[in-house]
């Protein structure tokens, strides 16, 4: 079919001003958004406290303390493993991770059904299948990297926490600066890598719908 | 001049096995500046016309030309900036995005046809003003009344300065009154910015502003009338005139 050239291209939205649009809807959005979020803080506070949890343990089995060597004992561990999580701890925090994926997929979806019309209505207004895309991949790795943020904190904390009740001072006098910062790292880029995965999905969803669609909907 | 041109559109759904016809060859001009009123029972396809005009469906037979362009041969990025600069569209419940506010709502287009924010926003606010909503620009959809929504709904058609104004059924979420307000509105934007209108309605207040009507039914078109051919009683509401 001979293309008509009379009519350029649309224009296309630059990724600031996306940025802003899916942004200054999340705060509108908040209740719905800290929901989504809660999903993603709980699985990486898990995993980030399993995580730093385990650098704590190896660090004081490292400093072979006769009396914390006992305390360790009295806890259950097995010194003689050097701290390693096993192979189901593994699989747990893998299960954890991929229930969490499948929540904030789950989350996006609907936010797409729900906002059909709303979509149907901007592609009228003029937006490319490229801004509807860049708008819920922003929105979707925006909550998931905030959820990141904060479970990371939490789990942090927690894992500070328990650590502490059982072996008191032990904890600061053998703490492990390195394997704990690369414990954070690890789960803040476990969270955005989560999050940037479970967008993907969704946005191409939501630019695959046909804007005949904002005018058939009725609430 | 003639700015929209329908030449035998015939559209069939398939609907399983079933082929429902909702267009059956329609042939309409539309002139620059008209106020046209499409009318016709719900199931007409009066809608699918309108889609057509829109650029949000293709006829499976014949075409739609809108200032001389084939529709049908644009692709979608081509139709998004046709959209977005040539048709405002205006909707029976109002479709404003609810997150935004007034304000917002109206410089969308204009970021869409490549506006920094700043300069969408000050073009909004202008629209919002002569529409007379220069009071509630902060305003988010739910926070203001139905005809006011539509009054939004209307600068933000208005904004990017189109050709076409598509307004579906623009009065049927709105009573008596108001819906004679939007309709005045509506009929002072057509003076205003020498835009086209073209409504699908059921609404006989619309008959009175109306330069062209075109009568649909079941997917043909069954008269197309100038204004002074058709005699419209004059009813009152509150005692005042509405038609």
């Amino acid at each position: 079919m001979a293309r008509n050239t009379d009519i350029p291209e649309q224009t296309r939205v630059s990724w600031p001003i996306v940025f802003r649009v899916s942004i200054s809807g999340l705060q509108r959005r908040f209740g719905r958004a800290m929901i989504t979020l809660t999903g993603v803080v709980l699985a990486i506070a898990f995993l980030c406290y399993m995580l730093v949890h385990e650098a704590f343990i190896r660090a004081m089995i490292l400093a072979d303390l006769d009396s914390l060597n006992i305390l360790l004992q009295q806890n259950d561990i097995d010194i003689f493993s050097g701290g390693q999580m096993d192979p189901m701890t593994y699989l747990l925090i893998g299960l954890t991770l991929l229930t969490c994926l499948v929540g904030i997929i789950n989350a996006m979806l609907m936010a797409v059904t729900e906002r059909i019309k709303e979509i149907g209505t901007l592609k009228c207004l003029g937006a490319t299948d490229q801004f509807i895309v860049r708008a819920y991949f922003v929105e979707s790795t925006v909550q998931g990297v905030c959820g990141a943020a904060f479970g990371l904190l939490l789990g942090l904390l927690v894992a500070v926490l328990v650590t502490v009740r059982t072996y008191g001072g032990y904890t600061f006098r053998t703490f492990p600066l390195p394997a704990v910062l690369v414990s954070l790292v690890v789960s803040l880029l476990a969270g955005a890598l989560l999050s940037i995965t479970a967008a993907i999905i969704p946005a191409y969803m939501a630019a695959r719908k046909q804007p005949i669609e904002a005018l058939r909907v009725e609430e | 001049m003639t700015i929209v041109s329908c030449r035998n559109v015939k559209k069939v759904f398939v609907m399983g096995k079933e082929e429902v016809h909702a267009l059956r060859g329609i042939t309409v001009d539309i002139d620059k500046g008209e106020y046209v009123s499409i009318m016709g029972p719900s199931g007409s396809g009066k809608s699918t016309l309108f889609n057509m005009i829109g650029g949000l469906d293709t006829p499976t037979e014949g075409g739609v030309e809108v200032e001389n362009v084939k529709l049908a041969d644009l692709n979608s990025s081509q139709l998004a900036w046709f959209r977005c600069r040539k048709i405002g569209f205006i909707f029976q419940s109002f479709n404003l995005i609810p997150t935004m506010s007034a304000l917002e709502n109206v410089s969308i287009p204009r970021v869409f046809a490549g506006k920094t924010p700043h300069e969408a926003r000050e073009d909004a606010r202008k629209v919002l003003d002569r529409v007379g909503l220069g009071h509630r620009l902060d305003h988010l959809p739910s926070q203001v009344s139905g005809g006011q929504q539509q009054r939004i709904a209307i600068a933000r058609a208005l904004v990017n300065k189109p050709l076409i104004i598509l307004a579906d059924e623009p009065t049927g979420n709105l009573d008596l009154h108001t819906g004679k307000e939007i309709i005045d509105l509506l009929n002072e934007m057509k003076h205003d910015f020498g835009v086209t209108v073209i409504t699908a309605t059921h609404d006989m207040k619309m008959l009175s502003c109306s330069d062209k009507i075109v009568q649909i039914e079941d997917g043909s078109v069954k008269s197309v009338d100038t204004q002074a051919s058709v005699r419209v009683t004059v009813g009152s509401i509150d005692g005042e005139t509405v038609m």
